[in-house]
């Protein structure tokens, strides 16, 4: 797969090639975990600790994200008996991962600690519905709420319709194209042992499930779950020292927007989204472009905003993203393979660091849990992409992960294999 | 004064420091669509904010502003989130453009307000008036009255327009 070159490659713009994933961990996806988020939080770090060979004590950072539904950082490392040098506890959801991972690099770049560990612990259906069901929908309305909430307007399918359906207007893009997101993340779940729904499903099932708000069917929104996720950053010095190979961030954008994020809808054409703003800064960090990357992580809240990533990042022509989306290029053995654990659709939703998580193994080549294990201890990949088999993708150097907060923010990560 | 008022099952409240909102729904409450204008660039905008989006200055002053406009996005939802609005499913959100400022500053920008569709008196459109609203639709604003501070702004329908509707099966 062929690079684009620098003219200078030492002066190793904005932190490229510097930093690194080193270990990734998670709980199971369940709904119904009987676990608070401080359990699982220690759970998932512990795991990604171990799964970098390292020990709590190389350990001296820490940051989380959650939307008041969630336990801190002081809580998990105490826990585990790690000393911070650095911690914080920021507000968000989708496009926090990625966000933070830019934050880790430059907390280690300034001195300020060594190596860093992001972790999203959420009761996601026992506890605080994602949805917006239960204590959320019985909230006082105030301030810039009293513009939404009166109408019935308040779960993210609700907030991003607007989007989505301009999008069918505008450029005539039908259900059954978005639904096959749905139809391929399924299949690539049905590979996936650690996926809560591991059913396939086909785009007229997508099509026939019960209208949640036009545009989005029930299988065109996600899953709500109960997991902790967790990934450890640390500079590609350390991590080459550590159990696997290195996945080598190449560039980070972190929550850039569209104009009027208190309500982008002011700006047009609305079915833009912030991936036209974002696109050119990932691009240039990390020195490739769409046409090098071999697997995205796009986003899929909804069938939907894998389609409207993918397209403003670049990777179709604007208008283009339907096609994309249902032509077989992000279906394992596709050109560019789509989110291969199953995603939030199928496999859990972690407000999007799951989705970093399978790039990274993806990039070790160690994505999969169904082929045999050789002598020397490491899966034989067959590629056989059929039900219950293979889904690692071959010969992967470069993925992308394209997240989404709303049409009005998003973040991208491009990494290598080290 | 901080206003309250039930509300489809919500308790809607406006702090007595929220002089945008409590201004913006007192125009409502007399049955006026008020918007800020800038006081320097004299562009007008919504939602209320402290400050002007397109040239940083904070004052501004509330005008009326001809409550008539363009769908121009929306969603049928018929599968209510909070508990107050299933009895009313389904229901229909707009994103209404309306005629006042549309393409400016930029030709993309314009004021676009959110409400439900409804009748004249501001309750929710019964199911089959929901099926006739589309991208392109004309609408007009009619008001939920709470009491004399809180009125809802809505939307009901304004004559007959070309429209475009979901082409699924929005009726499951």
């Amino acid at each position: 797969m062929p690079m684009q070159t620098e003219a200078d490659v030492t002066t190793n713009p904005f932190l490229r090639d510097r930093y690194a994933i080193a270990g990734v961990g998670e709980t199971e996806y369940l709904r119904g975990g009987g676990r608070t988020t401080r359990a699982m939080a220690t759970i998932a770090v512990r795991r990604a600790i171990e799964d970098a060979g390292l020990e709590p004590s190389d350990v001296d950072g820490m940051l989380s994200y959650q939307g008041g539904d969630s336990t801190f950082a002081p809580f998990v490392a105490g826990d585990l008996g790690i000393r911070l040098n650095f911690y914080m506890d920021v507000f968000g959801g989708g496009t926090s991962t990625e966000a933070l991972i830019g934050i880790a690099m430059g907390v280690i770049e300034a001195g300020m600690c060594r190596t860093v560990v992001i972790f999203r612990s959420m009761n996601g259906f026992s506890q605080v519905r994602i949805g917006g069901t239960g204590v959320r929908a019985a909230e006082t309305v105030s301030g810039d709420m009293l513009h939404s909430r009166p109408y019935g307007w308040i779960s993210a399918g609700q907030h991003f319709s607007f989007t989505f359906m301009r999008h069918m207007h505008d450029y005539g893009t039908t259900p059954a194209q978005v639904a096959a997101v749905k139809a391929i993340h399924s299949e690539h779940a049905s590979n996936n042992p650690k996926a809560l729904y591991r059913k396939r499903v086909t785009v007229e099932e997508v099509l026939a499930s019960r209208m949640i708000c036009e545009p989005l069917h029930l299988l065109d929104c996600c899953v709500e779950t109960d997991n902790a996720t967790a990934i450890v950053v640390t500079s590609l010095e350390r991590a080459r020292d550590c159990r696997h190979v290195p996945a080598v961030i190449r560039g980070v954008v972190g929550r850039v927007n569209k104009p009027r994020m208190d309500m982008h809808y002011q700006h047009g054409p609305i079915s833009d989204v912030a991936a036209k703003y974002a696109r050119e800064r990932l691009w240039s960090n990390a020195g490739v472009g769409p046409d090098d990357i071999d697997v995205t992580g796009s986003y899929d809240a909804f069938t939907f905003t894998t389609m409207l990533l993918l397209e403003d990042y670049g990777f179709c022509k604007k208008g283009d993203g339907g096609e994309y989306v249902s032509d077989g290029t992000i279906r394992l053995g596709g050109r560019r393979p789509n989110n291969t654990s199953g995603g939030h659709l199928c496999e859990g939703y972690t407000h999007g660091v799951s989705m970093v998580v399978e790039n990274v193994r993806q990039l070790r080549h160690d994505a999969d849990d169904s082929c045999p294990i050789g002598p020397d201890g490491r899966r034989q990949h067959t590629y056989d992409y059929r039900e219950g088999g293979c889904r690692q993708c071959r010969n992967v150097e470069l993925t992308a992960n394209l997240s989404w907060a709303g049409a009005q923010t998003t973040s991208g990560l491009v990494m290598r294999r080290g | 004064m901080t206003v309250t008022a039930d509300y489809l099952g919500l308790r809607l409240q406006i702090a007595d420091v929220d002089h945008e909102n409590l201004a913006f729904f007192k125009s409502c409450a007399e049955g006026k669509l008020r918007l800020q204008r800038c006081c320097a660039c004299h562009l007008l905008r919504y939602p209320p904010t402290t400050a002007c989006p397109f040239c940083a200055e904070p004052a501004a002053e509330w005008s009326e502003v001809e409550a008539r406009g363009v769908v121009h996005s929306y969603t049928r939802v018929h599968h209510a989130i909070q508990p107050g609005l299933k009895p009313h499913t389904p229901y229909v959100i707009l994103l209404v453009e309306l005629d006042a400022q549309r393409g400016q500053p930029g030709p993309g920008d314009a004021l676009r307000l959110v409400g439900n569709l409804a009748d004249e008196t501001g309750r929710l459109a019964d199911p089959e008036t929901t099926d006739k609203v589309g991208i392109g639709s004309r609408v007009r604003m009619v008001l939920a009255h709470l009491n004399d501070d809180l009125a809802i702004p809505h939307w009901t329908l304004d004559g007959d327009a070309e429209t475009w509707r979901y082409p699924g099966d929005g009726r499951r």
